[in-house]
Formats: C-alpha cells, structure tokens, sequence
C-alpha cells in the first residue's frame, strides 16, 4: 500500500515545529522585536500562493474573479515582504557593542 | 517550466534558509546575516513559482506591477516607521498576512483548477479542509490584528471592553466555525464559505476587544502565532513545501513569545485571553489608599544623588516609549559615564508593548547592547547599586508582588529596584499602573517622585549634572 503524500507534508509540518521550538528559544530576548517582524516577512511567503492565484487567468482575461484574490494577495503579502525584512534590516543595524576605547 | 519534483527541492531550500534566518538571531553579531539568509530564501521562492508555472503571459506583467506596488509601500513604511510605532506596525503585519491568506484561499475556491485541488464544487475534501482552516485562521489573524493595531495605535481605547454574555457568544462561535467547516467540507456551498469567513472575522474582532493595553504583548505574539498557522494551513492546500515550514516556524515563535510573556506576568495564557484584567480595582484601590506621604524632587535633587552615585541602574517602561525620551536618557547616561560612574539598563520582559520592545529603543539611542540585561542576570545587582533610576516603568517594580498574595500581580517575577540605596522614580503622577494597584515603592523612605515628563526631566537632570 502507498502512503498519502499528505502524510509526508504532515511529516514535514510536525518536525518543522520542533525545529522552530528549539531554534526560537536561543533567540536572544533583546532581538524578540526583530524575530515578530523576520517572521512576520518569511510568513508572506504565502505570495507563492498569490502568484499562482493570479497567473490562473487565460490570455483572453488576465482578470476573472480568482486571479483578481490573487493580484490583491500579491501586493498585501509584498508590503509585508519589503516592509519586513528592511525593518528587521533597519533594526538589526542599530545594535552595536560598547566601543573598548572609552574616550571618543 | 521546471518540473514538480525540481521545484518542491528549491522550496526546501527556501525552507532552510528560512530556519537559518531566525538561528541567525540568536546574537546581534549573525543577525544581520540572518537576514540575508532570510531575503534569499524568499527571493527563491518566487523565483521558483514563475518558472513551474511557465506562464509568462499578460498575467505575469501584472504579477510583476502588483508585487512592485506592494513592495515600494512596504519599504517606505519600513524607512518612515519611527522605532517606538514598531508594535502597531507589527500588528498591521500581521493583519496583512491574515488577509493575503483570506485572499489566497478564496481564490482557490473559486477556481480550484488552477492549483490542480478539483474542479469548483468538487474540490478534493482534503484540500478543502486545508484551505478552509486557513481561510479561518487568516480571518482571525486580520480582524484581530486590526483591533490590536487600534489599540495600540491610540485610535481605539486601551481599556479592556466587556459585555455580559461575551465569553459564552465566543464559545458559541468557535463551536459554529467547526461545524460550518464540517458542513462546508460535505456540501461544497459556496455560501458556507463566505458565512464561514464573515464568522471568522467576526470572532477575531470579539477575541481581541476584551483585552487590555498593557497586555498587547501577548496578543501580538499569539497572533505571531496566529499567521503562521493560516499559512501552514494555505501551505498544506497548495502541497507546498516553503510554506509548511514557514507556517510551522512562525507558529511556534509566535506561541513561545507569549508563553515568554505570561510567564513575566506570572499569569496563564487563557487568563489574558479572557481578558478584563485591571478594569475593576481602580476603583476600590484610589478610596481606600487616600493620601500616603511621598517625597518628591525636582531634577537638582535628582542630579545631586546620581553624581554621587558609583553605580547606577536604569529601569525603562512603556512610559520611556510613549515620551520618546531614550535619547535623552542615553545623554543623561554619557554625561553620567563622564564622571565614572557605571551604569546598566534592567529590562523587564513585558516592559513596553511587544518582546523585544524596550531593547529596540535603546539600540535606536545607540546604547551598546552588552550595557542591557534581561532580569534574571541583574536582578542580584540592585542591592549593590546605589541608584536606581525608573524611566515610565511601573507595575514591573512594584514590590507587593512578592509579599502580598491577595494582590492581582502576586507571583509575577518583578525588578528588585527597592534594594537600592535610592531610587528615582520619573513619573507624571501617583496614578495606579495597568494592574489598577498601588505602587509601595512611591512611599519607600529612600524613594524619589521627579513628577514630570520623562523626557523633560532627563534633559533637565543632564544639565544639572
């Protein structure tokens, strides 16, 4: 008998939070803000799921109702893509270490 | 046009690198990295969906022009948001994500041949329980997104709203979510798919209403949470790798930062989210603690102790954020290290209103990193310290946390900021923190009120010093 692909997913999907459970927690509390906002931009990989959504009209009609969902998908999960990872960028640069000389 | 089986290897990849983007976050030193490894993983990611799908026609213009609107509202947001509005614009985030998910998964049901799940009203039953829990979850994420961003954002009161009956309607509605997907999955109406969202929108809004300001920490960290599942839900439906992952690394992030804040508040999950917590006690608290004598100051008083000080440690709250006064504090600092005195910066962890909110403010004002501690590792040094300055902080310092178990915050791990020889308290008023409750510091002998802004006042206590 054949296994259900769906189990592989499922497979993936169970390990995949245990992965994020112990790579989470060595995150270093003072970097929590950075994380809300890298997740919150790798999270819009549902993009993918836009593109598709949007390519799914024929060369007659770009836009039918489906592929209309999707061009909207694609610019919400965009802003959040850009907006993400430049303000996790933007974030991450101000943190610096004390300089070893004192005096400047 | 790449085939299936080469493509679902690149969204591994793109899994991968994703992982590595929040491993690189475990110091400030890899971060940056980090997120380099997380932008190429998602530029794979796209890349890859428009080569498997081949389709480079009109549609992939528009694809194109949509991804370069979003983006360049994306990243004028990102270079224009100052740091202390970075909760409210997580919170937007977030509820862009919930809908980008809404959107997706309506879009699937309405033209399912499109992402091979069937054909429209008879769509493969795995799928649709897929795409229905997804659109559910979604939902959820944007309508309570929305209000946390209100509230945060000061549009919205950040007073808890109640009504009679609000826990059982809650429960009433969850219950009819899971039977509209049960009914939806054996039907196929369409009509249940739309009762099904305007439900889950609905609820998302009810959930979020009764909780307060001060406890925003949680929520946006459970609706962290909240987006990854909608998106691993999405990504089961579309069977794709990149996603599942995503959705699964989110999801746990997202439920271990409000594990992370319960526990700083010493208060269990489900009691945040049933919400109400300090709406009741302001009144029994102001009638019968009338009058207690305080010593206040002004920023003379204030300078005069500090220099005198060899150590000093400075305690930072939500009221730092809401002054914009961490530059000034950061002056007040230099001017302080001037004179030999050592200075750290405690930070509690749900001072402000998201993780992580506090360390942020401070990086902004360029204080190195190495001179913030979390509470367990200076907790020990406030007995040796001579001064303790506390910048817009309140309940977190408040020391009937330890010795009165009939009060609210009773249990919650709290700065020990009453062992100092002195402490400034920077405060507009004696008004209660978040909790309702009075602060015994304020009438500590060695405790000194500096009524004022605490911007004003640290600038004032600068050129004092």
């Amino acid at each position: 008998m054949e296994i259900d692909p769906l189990i592989f997913r499922l497979s993936i999907f169970i390990l995949s939070i245990f992965v994020g459970y112990y790579v989470v927690w060595s995150v270093t509390p003072s970097l929590h803000t950075p994380l809300m906002s890298v997740t919150n931009a790798i999270s819009s990989v549902i993009i993918v799921g836009a593109i598709i959504a949007g390519l799914s009209g024929n060369s007659d009609s770009v836009f039918n109702t489906s592929s209309v969902f999707g061009f909207l998908a694609i610019a919400l999960a965009a802003i959040n893509i850009f907006g993400g990872f430049l303000v996790t960028q933007r974030m991450l640069a101000m943190y610096k270490k004390k300089k070893k000389d004192k005096e400047k | 046009m790449i085939s299936a089986n080469l493509s679902a290897i690149f969204y591994l990849v793109s899994g991968v690198l994703f992982i590595l983007a929040l491993r690189g976050l475990s110091s400030p030193e890899t971060s940056r990295q980090g997120n380099l490894f997380g932008i190429l993983g998602m530029i794979i990611a796209i890349t890859v969906t428009f080569l498997s799908t081949g389709n480079f026609s009109a549609g992939f213009t528009y694809v194109i022009i949509f991804i370069l609107v979003g983006g360049s509202i994306g990243a004028f947001i990102a270079y224009r948001i100052p740091m202390t509005a970075m909760p409210e614009l997580v919170a937007g985030f977030h509820s862009l994500v919930g809908l980008a998910a809404v959107f997706v998964a309506i879009s699937a049901f309405l033209n399912p041949e499109a992402f091979n799940l069937g054909t429209p009203g008879n769509i493969k039953l795995g799928s649709l329980i897929e795409m229905s829990i997804g659109a559910a979850v979604g939902a959820i994420t944007f309508s309570g997104s929305v209000i946390a961003f209100l509230k945060l954002q000061g549009i919205m009161s950040g007073s808890p709203i109640m009504f009679k009956g609000q826990h059982p309607l809650n429960g009433i509605i969850l219950i009819s979510i899971v039977v509209l997907i049960y009914l939806l999955c054996s039907t196929q109406s369409s009509n249940l798919f739309w009762i099904l969202l305007a439900v889950s929108f609905l609820i998302g809004f009810l959930l979020i209403i009764p909780i307060g300001g001060a406890d925003m920490p949680v929520v946006i960290s459970m609706l962290n949470s909240y987006s990854g599942w909608a998106a691993a839900g999405i990504g089961f439906t579309l069977e794709n790798t990149a996603l599942i992952i995503t959705g699964a690394l989110v999801g746990s992030s997202g439920a271990i930062l409000s594990y992370i804040m319960c526990k700083g508040m010493n208060r269990s999950f489900f009691n945040v989210i049933l919400g109400g917590f300090g709406s009741t006690e302001d009144s029994t608290n102001s009638s019968s603690k009338e009058q207690r004598p305080v010593k206040s100051g002004n920023a003379d008083d204030a300078a005069f102790l500090m220099k005198n000080a060899s150590s000093v440690i400075i305690v930072p709250g939500y009221g730092m954020a809401v002054a914009q006064a961490q530059h000034a504090l950061r002056e007040m600092v230099d001017t302080l290290k001037k004179n030999d005195i050592k200075v750290s910066y405690a930070i509690h962890p749900v001072a402000g209103r998201m993780p992580g909110h506090m360390n942020v403010l401070l990086a902004e004002a360029n204080v190195p990193y190495d001179e913030v501690f979390e509470l367990e590792e200076i907790n020990n040094d406030f007995a040796n310290a001579d001064v303790a300055f506390v910048i817009g902080a309140n309940d977190v310092t408040n020391p009937v946390a330890k010795t009165d178990p009939q009060s609210p915050i009773y249990g919650m791990p709290v700065l020990d900021v009453e062992k100092c020889k002195s402490v400034l308290f920077v405060k507009r008023s004696l008004s209660p923190g978040y909790a309702g409750i009075d602060n015994d510091l304020f009438y500590k002998e060695n405790t000194l009120m500096l009524f004022a802004d605490a911007k004003k006042m640290t600038e004032d206590i600068t050129k004092n010093l």
